[in-house]
């Protein structure tokens, strides 16, 4: 009973904050209201056992990407009561890219069935949740069964990481740039030069 | 009758267990918050607080008591909810994580299997109070320390992130009763001088992970020498600028939370938590919660005489020492302490 209460109570609150997310007239209300959808649906994560993804959405959703997100959207300077005035305009257009993408959405769903190989390997290594916790049982699944898959997936991240870097960066000429082992490595000798002054005279 | 005794008497156990821990919390940090102003004043040799009650004990007290009195003022171009909202998450979340922390051997209010995660997942968010209180604050000053803020606990958190990795690997759980636990056996028992437990615990195995970690708890709660966000000489007092009375006072009270619960962490992961630092007889009479108070109680002098010795670091430099350094130092450890493991046989 507890557990229903709760249910409804995480499903409500990531619901009417979602709605909140595309319905405020503030960027910065509406990260704030995806991250109360984010820690919400993490609430469902955990009724649902599986406790090890729920705190992982919190640490990588909430404390690393929403962080960037607002990061991003506070230096904005995006006036969007200014953005909303076409929005009677786009309206009927946007209504039917939505129709066409729902239709084909559903058209997908209908026509879904199982290749009968994947449902043989789907329905087999299920391990007993009382035996195993659920990091665990992640753990071996991509850990140690899929993982070449897992390698593969993070080196298409560092690709995507090392193109982004590449375009974005520039070496200027006139910047002056640190190099702290020079700094480090710098000794009196070769710091300071002592000159000595006669009195009444200059150098 | 299961009613009562299946549904409301846990409930009312647990809330009379969690408000004792946050008496006795907020007692502890009232007295850690003069302890960290005494040993500062003691390194400049001041005599620091010392007029409100004997030694100035009660000094803490007066200041919450002056808080408490004054007028909150709203400044009148903020987002006024935010505004408010913004010291109330800090204070919860940093009270939250407590939940978790295990205070001697079985005393834990809930005792869940992924306890690490929780306190790391509590401590990413704490950032948010930092960044909305600056945001809404509507000022330059707090928004330029929102940034800061943000960009500095988001970087250590990935450093905090590895490092507590290679405990777990060293533990095998996620439980922060079973990886003190762990910590039972280790390398005083394999020289065969078991008494010597000290020697067990995973701050000598793990000693650079130790010293990443304390630097990055440093940086984490935005403790001098990385006090970026409300650096002084540059940003008045950064994010909590337009913050008076109640609310600045829980920013605070959030922030030495905070820097309690980092040194629990220390004390539970490195230190072998509630256990007796040498296992024979005088030392093992003292009860577990003693030994884990006086653990903690260390990590917090080494955090104080951070603040009282150490320089401030500039803010490109804080970023250098926690990507190019530390990033690149706890992954190589990792990926040492994951072959050694698998290599010997050691993994649990």
């Amino acid at each position: 009973m507890i557990q229903a209460l709760f249910f409804y109570l995480f499903a409500a609150v990531t619901i009417a904050s979602a709605v909140m997310v595309i319905s405020s007239r503030n960027p910065v209300h509406s990260v704030l209201f995806l991250i109360l959808a984010f820690v919400n649906a993490a609430g469902l994560f955990m009724l649902a056992g599986a406790e090890f993804l729920a705190l992982l959405l919190i640490v990588v959703y909430v404390g690393a990407v929403a962080v960037l997100f607002l990061f991003v959207v506070m230096m904005l300077d995006v006036d969007f009561v200014e953005l909303r005035q076409g929005f009677m305009q786009y309206l009927p257009i946007g209504v039917l890219v939505g129709l066409i993408f729902l239709a084909e959405l559903l058209m997908v769903a209908g026509a879904w069935v199982f290749a009968p190989e994947a449902t043989a390997t789907a329905t087999a290594p299920i391990p007993d949740p009382a035996q195993v916790s659920n990091t665990l049982a992640l753990g071996q699944l991509l850990y140690t069964r899929y993982v070449y898959f897992f390698q593969v997936a993070g080196f298409v991240l560092l690709v995507a990481m090392i193109g982004a870097i590449t375009l974005t960066l520039r070496h200027r000429a006139y910047v002056r740039r640190q190099n702290i082992s020079v700094q480090v490595a710098r000794t009196r000798a070769t710091a300071i030069e002592v000159k000595h002054v006669e009195p009444g005279r200059g150098l | 009758m299961s009613f009562w005794s299946d549904i409301v008497w846990p409930v009312v156990v647990i809330a009379a267990q969690s408000v004792l821990l946050l008496v006795l919390l907020l007692v502890i940090v009232a007295f850690i918050l003069l302890a960290d102003r005494k040993i500062w004043a003691a390194v400049q040799i001041r005599r620091g607080p010392n007029v409100v009650g004997p030694f100035g004990l009660f000094q803490s007290f007066a200041d919450l008591l002056k808080f408490v009195l004054k007028e909150p003022v709203i400044p009148s171009g903020s987002a006024k909810g935010l505004f408010l909202l913004a010291p109330l998450v800090t204070t919860t979340l940093a009270l939250l994580a407590w939940v978790v922390v295990p205070v001697a051997d079985g005393w834990v209010i809930a005792d869940i299997n992924v306890g690490v995660l929780f306190i790391l997942a509590i401590s990413s968010l704490s950032v948010y109070g930092a960044i909305m209180g600056g945001w809404a604050s509507n000022s330059k000053y707090p928004f330029l320390s929102a940034l800061r803020c943000a960009a500095q606990m988001v970087s250590y958190e990935v450093s905090i992130g590895l490092v507590i990795i290679t405990v777990l690997l060293c533990a095998g759980s996620l439980n922060i009763s079973a990886i003190v636990r762990s910590q039972e056996t280790g390398l005083a028992t394999m020289i065969g001088l078991p008494w010597l437990s000290f020697l067990n615990w995973y701050w000598l195995p793990l000693l650079p992970m130790f010293v990443v970690f304390f630097v990055s708890a440093l940086a984490e709660t935005n403790r001098p020498p990385f006090d970026l966000a409300e650096a002084e000489s540059e940003l008045v007092a950064g994010y909590m600028v337009e913050y008076g009375s109640t609310p600045y006072m829980m920013f605070m009270l959030g922030e030495y939370v905070a820097i309690c619960t980092m040194c629990a962490m220390m004390a539970l992961l490195f230190m072998g938590g509630w256990m007796p630092p040498i296992d024979v007889a005088p030392f093992t009479w003292v009860p577990g919660i003693v030994w884990f108070l006086a653990k903690a109680v260390l990590m917090f002098f080494f955090i104080a005489m951070a603040k009282a010795m150490v320089p401030r670091y500039r803010y490109d430099q804080l970023m250098r020492l926690g990507w190019k350094v530390f990033l690149p130092l706890s992954l190589v450890y990792v990926v040492l302490v994951a072959g050694v493991l698998q290599l010997t046989g050691w993994a649990a």
